[in-house]
């Protein structure tokens, strides 16, 4: 899919991968209820989801670290259920911590080629370039307490992927650390994957990084995967109100679903699902579905509130408009809300996108 | 006032440290002087006490055979209960309680009773299999599961072992170098407690022994006290020494290790000096 580029590493095209119809129980809970779902080869796919909805489990299962009560991992058309996870040829980099406190970074990811036989020089050299390709070529020689999480991290991606895995496995490898390692280091740890091409799964809890760096993210819930797609589509058209809750900001709207449409406020808007069947309904609405009109008269009705709060963040800012029956938040360009200050009378406009409907208001809320 | 304050700790420190060595180099001091007494009140020191314990059979026998006994337990008990708690920890977390309570349990049966109930085994032991000393060795593990508990399980504690070794079975190791290239090398300190534990008891270890009607070093010593005393103390005072030894040469190298952990990224020269692959 992703062809290497030019910086030396040996290109290589990565493997598909499949996970067909996985479970797993433990004592009683169900972690995984039939998960289904391939990474074409090279892919970066991103499993996200709230702790417990089994994407870490998905992952340990195509590790083999965990063993499946039923279902299929089939890696580069190799069905590989039962072979134990040293012989599977994976690289995974761990939460944290992983990186062998007696090696310098470069015996750490000489250690798995050195398993896989590869000569002392090869194995040096070798050992050398990947720390080059993670940006630590000057840090060679120092151990894991010597070094910052983000370096240990980098370390720990070089050393899983030395030996040249079929499937990179990153399992939320950026959740200890601060947010600006953060950000940098999920962009470098995409150039790596794009530059090596392996097939990758990328367990996070973080929508954030799941959006920015995969081809395609799956959001899962109580052990399902909820939906796969690209991560414009997850945001933009999520499938189910779970996703459109946990991928981004949402308003939950009381309304009433009649006829294929929903009336909040008012303000009849268009339905994903048309087949949605009559009676009051809460409408899943993003906050820059909504604008604010502050021109002209604001005579008292459904649509009209008072700013209570905005948050400046960047290139827009997000409002808080008290409705007098809860709050609505709206997100605009920074430009256009510089005039909505605490106190402003506001008039409500929903853009008229079809929206989701949460009916069942303790399903969603508790997911 | 800085100053005074650390000179007072300093002084503080070489009291303490006279007193205690005082309590234990004193008893061992005068053994050593009993042992090297001539004959008579104004006979001159000699050596000849010393000298014989090598003219004594017996003796050298139990030396060895106790020395054998140390290594055997040491290695035996490693075998036993570093998988077992390595294993533990990454399957059956559950099982931790139950695993520490067995392995405290010796701790706090008396010797004789345990005796009492090992005696038929050795019995048979002895008419089926061998009869040799060396077969205490079994009770032995059991006698020093305890220590050797401890110690290990403080070892394991400081390191993430489930981390470490999902890393290094996704990197391709089976688990007997999971073990010996992953775990063990982060916990030399730990397990070398636990073999100095071990040695030391077994090479002061009586009462089993005796019961049991075996001659191992301890018992050869006691006998050997009531016919001659002047070698019974001076081999008292050589395992004693011997027992020092190892303690020192442990200590020693714990704290190296300690060293190339905590100070290698202040020194330069070290990370070169100790680039290795």
């Amino acid at each position: 899919m992703h062809s290497a580029s030019s910086s030396g590493t040996a290109a290589r095209s990565g493997v598909e991968v499949r996970l067909e119809e996985l479970r797993r129980r433990y004592s009683g809970v169900t972690a995984l209820d039939g998960l289904s779902l391939t990474l074409a080869p090279g892919e970066l796919v991103a499993l996200l989801g709230p702790s417990g909805c089994g994407k870490t489990t998905a992952l340990r299962l195509v590790a083999g670290l965990e063993e499946a009560n039923g279902g299929r991992v089939v890696i580069g058309g190799e069905d590989v259920t039962n072979v134990p996870a040293n012989k599977r040829e994976i690289g995974m980099v761990f939460q944290a911590y992983s990186l062998f406190p007696h090696m310098t970074a470069i015996q750490n990811v000489a250690f798995g080629m050195q398993l896989h036989k590869v000569g002392a020089s090869e194995r040096r050299q070798r050992a050398g370039k990947m720390l080059e390709l993670v940006g630590l070529s000057g840090h060679a020689n120092k151990f894991a307490h010597q070094m910052s999480g983000g370096q240990q991290q980098r370390v720990a991606l070089a050393r899983a992927l030395a030996i040249e895995p079929k499937v990179l496995l990153l399992d939320e490898p950026l959740s200890a650390l601060d947010a600006r390692v953060r950000a940098r280091l999920r962009d470098e740890i995409r150039r790596v994957q794009l530059e090596v091409g392996t097939t990758t799964l990328f367990v996070t809890h973080d929508q954030e990084e799941a959006l920015a760096i995969a081809d395609r993210v799956g959001v899962m819930n109580a052990g399902r995967l909820e939906q796969l797609g690209p991560p414009t589509s997850i945001y933009s058209r999520p499938a189910t109100a779970f996703v459109a809750e946990f991928v981004g900001l949402t308003n939950r709207l009381p309304g009433v679903v009649k006829g294929g449409e929903v009336d909040v406020r008012g303000t009849r808007l268009p339905l994903v699902k048309p087949d949605t069947s009559d009676g009051p309904a809460i409408a899943l609405v993003r906050p820059e579905a909504v604008s604010l009109v502050v021109d002209g008269e604001i005579v008292p009705g459904p649509l009209v509130g008072t700013v209570i709060a905005t948050a400046f963040l960047g290139a827009t800012s997000r409002v808080t408009v008290d409705m007098g029956d809860g709050t609505v938040l709206a997100q605009m360009p920074t430009s256009e809300a510089g005039a909505l200050t605490a106190g402003t009378r506001v008039r409500l406009a929903l853009r008229k996108d079809p929206v989701l409907i949460a009916r069942d208001e303790k399903a969603t809320t508790e997911a | 006032m800085r100053r005074t304050k650390r000179l007072k700790l300093q002084v503080f420190r070489a009291v303490v440290f006279v007193v205690f060595g005082a309590f234990f180099l004193v008893p061992i001091l005068a053994m050593f002087e009993f042992s090297t007494r001539g004959r008579g009140i104004s006979a001159p020191r000699t050596l000849a006490a010393w000298q014989s314990i090598i003219t004594y059979p017996d003796l050298v026998g139990a030396i060895i055979a106790s020395l054998e006994l140390a290594a055997i337990t040491a290695a035996g008990m490693l075998l036993l209960l570093l998988p077992t708690m390595i294993w533990t920890r990454l399957r059956l977390p559950r099982l931790t309680r139950a695993i520490e309570f067995i392995c405290l349990l010796p701790l706090t049966i008396p010797a004789i009773v345990l005796i009492v109930g090992l005696f038929p085994m050795y019995g048979w032991l002895a008419n089926n299999f061998s009869d040799s000393i060396l077969t205490l060795a079994f009770s032995y593990v059991i006698l020093v599961l305890p220590y050797a508990y401890r110690s290990l399980d403080a070892g394991l504690s400081a390191i993430d072992v489930k981390t470490l070794s999902e890393a290094a079975r996704s990197l391709g190791a089976g688990w007997p170098t999971v073990i010996l290239r992953v775990i063990v090398p982060n916990i030399s300190t730990a397990l070398l407690n636990a073999m100095l534990l071990s040695v030391a008891l077994v090479l002061g270890e009586y009462t089993f022994a005796n019961l049991l009607a075996y001659l191992n070093l301890q018992v050869a010593v006691a006998q050997l006290g009531r016919a001659n005393a002047g070698v019974s103390i001076a081999v008292a005072v050589a395992s004693l020494l011997f027992a020092f030894v190892l303690l020192m040469v442990i200590s020693i190298a714990g704290r190296r290790r300690q060293a190339s952990l905590t100070v290698a990224g202040t020194d330069p020269q070290y990370l070169t000096a100790g680039q290795r692959t």
